[in-house]
This record gives structure tokens, sequence and C-alpha cells, in this order.
């Protein structure tokens, strides 16, 4: 019987679960909460998505995202140097920040969203079984993914660049694209409810 | 979507609803684990109210060096300029980004400070706030919880800056002790409001029903 009741996370109200088309979501009748959602692109598609976003996660970090001349010296900034810099200088909790919320969460994200829709799309096709990792893998996704902040940092590169383009000759790096891509690529991402993961034929 | 009887909660219905998953498991004393996804079950967020205060007047405190403290230092050749959160603001203002002025007054000082008082009121009004503002403060707890990452904006600008500017005789940017202490306000506010369990804003409605 409680298998096709649900309670809002948001203010705990019952609801009978339905069974939704591509695109629609549920929202909360008594607090506006969103429920569950059909996201329009399934695991399959989105496994595509999260493979072309750890490529283009791989080339944002190992270029630099801008390069700066001041009297014919040049100077360029990796997002990981950048890092670096502030650990050496004493400034680690800093860096530990930075580097937590734009290195370590987001690649364990787009790494852990790898692992489960891989799952997902054989449980889909049959045969597979849920592996013993995939609970707590999920469990630990869901309570990870605010910390990952790519989106704010993207706006932290474009205003420094703003900054620095009165101090000198300023220079957009590789990187600097591929960060405005992956920003792009994890806004799709996002879009997916991970909530629907544990309905994959879970029971 | 049919809804049951309004007011009908899983709480009252003696269910727990699991906050990884979704299911719903019947409630019952001592420790419980969610059958499905084997997370630990909680009728609501443990200690909620508490731990939200104390993260948030841990902010507020820290807050203060954030703000006073300098989050940049530039050392060129002649001079050095230690620069605060405002005095930023302030920079982009005078050299005419004005529009980048009022982006940066908004992230690292407007919401910051709305936020704290945002979620101050909530805590207080679980108890003592009226039962026809209820859906309005859980708009208002989903802008906290929105709006709250966007305040790393400026450790990410000084991050960067302390990484790109290193030409040594000529210009150095260095990171502030400001700037960490503004990372850790942005940090125990996000956490304050994760430890915020919005269900407690309808169960006190519901009470007031009874009654």
């Amino acid at each position: 019987m409680t298998e096709e009741l649900g309670a809002c996370p948001e203010c705990d109200a019952l609801y009978r679960r339905r069974r939704l088309k591509r695109g629609e979501t549920a929202r909360c009748p008594r607090c506006g909460a969103r429920l569950y959602g059909r996201s329009r692109i399934g695991p399959d598609q989105m496994l595509g998505l999260v493979t072309g976003a750890l490529l283009t996660f791989i080339i944002a970090n190992a270029y630099p995202i801008v390069v700066m001349q001041v009297q014919g010296v040049s100077n360029s900034a990796t997002l990981s140097g950048s890092i670096v810099t502030l650990w050496t200088e004493g400034r680690r909790l800093m860096a530990v920040l930075v580097f937590a919320t734009t290195q370590l969460f987001p690649l364990l994200d787009l790494l852990a969203m790898t692992a489960l829709l891989s799952v997902a799309v054989r449980m889909r096709q049959g045969g597979a079984t849920r592996p013993v990792w995939f609970a707590p893998l999920l469990r630990f996704l869901q309570s990870m993914r605010p910390w990952g902040m790519t989106e704010v940092f993207m706006l932290g590169v474009l205003v420094a660049l703003v900054k620095l383009s009165n101090m000198a000759h300023i220079l957009p790096g590789v990187a600097l694209w591929a960060f405005g891509a992956l920003t792009i690529l994890l806004a799709a991402i996002l879009t997916f409810d991970l909530r629907s993961l544990w309905d994959e034929n879970g029971s | 979507m049919t809804v049951l009887p309004p007011m009908v909660t899983a709480d009252r219905v003696g269910l727990v609803a699991c906050d990884h998953c979704g299911a719903l498991s019947p409630r019952h004393p001592g420790r419980m684990t969610c059958p499905r996804c084997g997370g630990v079950l909680h009728r609501r967020k443990p200690d909620s109210l508490n731990r939200t205060w104390a993260l948030l007047v841990a902010a507020i405190i820290l807050y203060l060096p954030a703000n006073l403290l300098p989050v940049m230092v530039t050392t060129s050749l002649f001079h050095k300029t230690h620069d605060t959160i405002i005095s930023g603001v302030v920079y982009f203002w005078n050299t005419g980004s004005v529009g980048l002025a009022v982006l940066i007054f908004s992230f690292s000082i407007l919401i910051p400070i709305l936020k704290m008082g945002a979620l101050g009121f909530l805590v207080v009004s679980v108890r003592h706030g009226s039962a026809r503002t209820r859906r309005q403060r859980m708009v208002l707890f989903r802008i906290v919880e929105f709006v709250g990452r966007w305040s790393m904006l400026d450790v990410f600008v000084v991050a960067l800056m302390a990484g790109l500017v290193r030409f040594h005789s000529l210009a150095m940017v260095e990171a502030g002790p400001g700037a960490a202490a503004f990372g850790a306000v942005v940090v125990l506010t996000m956490l304050a409001s994760f430890s915020f369990d919005s269900r407690l804003i309808w169960d006190n409605d519901e009470r007031c029903d009874e009654r």
C-alpha cells in the first residue's frame, strides 16, 4: 500500500504517486515543492551528456583559463595552479574551499553520475541487478551535489577578467571556453531527477 | 495527482519518509533505517532548530572579519593596497563598471545579510509565526537555499587573481584573511539552511488547525 504513496519532502503532506509523461513534473499542492519529475532525456542520453561533461572538465582543468601580459612578461593561470598558489601562500582554508567546490565535488558528481546511470541503463535493458554500492553512492551524490559550484566559479572568472582588463593585456585561454561549455552541460545534467534513479525497478 | 484529505501528513498516519529516496516506512521508536536505500530515517531532521541557530550565529560572528579584513592585497611598484569587499565594490563603481559593482554588492553584501536575516526569521517563526504566512515562508526558504551558493563569487575572483597576477617586482596579488572568513560565512549559512527542516513550518500549522 505504501508503494504508491509518497510524502512531500518539504512539508510532509501525503500524496498518491502517478506515472508522468516525459518532461512532466509533479508538485505538492500544499507547499508547491517539486515532488518528482520525469526527465525529457532518458538515462542513456544523460549518460552521453555526462561523458561529454567529463571530457570538458579535463580540458577546463588542464589548460590556462587566462593569460596576462605586463610589460612583455606573460603569466598564465590554471585553476589548479591558482589553488596551489593559495596553499603555498598560507591561505590553506581558502585553497581547500576553492578546490572542493570547483574541482573535487564537480568531478565526484560526474563520476558518480556515470556509474549510477550505467547501472540504470543496464537495468532498463533487463538483466543487471542493482550492485551493493548503488544505494550508498546515490545517497552520497545527493548530499554532495549542492557543494559543486562550477557555475558560480564561471561568473567569478568573468568578473576577474573585467577587473584585470583594466590593469593589463588579457588573453582568454582554452579553459575559459571549456568552463563555459561545462557550465551549460552541468545545467542540463542537473535537470535529471536523482530520485527517479531509486525507482528504476527498485522493488 | 490525487491529494488525500487535506492536512494528512505522513507523520500523522505514523509513517516516516526517507530523506534520501522518499520511501515511506512505518514509524517506530529507536533507530530506524530505510528498507529501500539503507539510509537513516528521521521523523524530522534531528535537532533542526538548534543546529540552524548555532550555525547561523557562527556565520554572523564570522561576517565581521569577512567584511573588516582585507580580501585582497595588491602590491605594485611603489605601493600596497588592502582591499576589503566594500572597497572592491567601490572600485568597480568608480571605474565605470556600474553593473559589476551592483552584481558584487548584491552577491557579497546584500545576499549574505538578507540570507542570515531570513534564516533567523524562519527559525523564530516556526514557533511564533502565523499560519497564514506559511506558504510565503516556504518561498522565502527556497530563495535562501537557491541563492546561498552565489555568494562564493568574491572568493573565486580573489583566488583567480591571486593565481594570475604574479609579476614579482611589478605587481602581486595575494588573498587576504578576509576571503577565507567570507568563504566560511557562505559555507556556514549553507549548512544552516540545510539543517533547517522546512516541514517544521507546516507541523506547527497543523497544531494550530487542531485547536
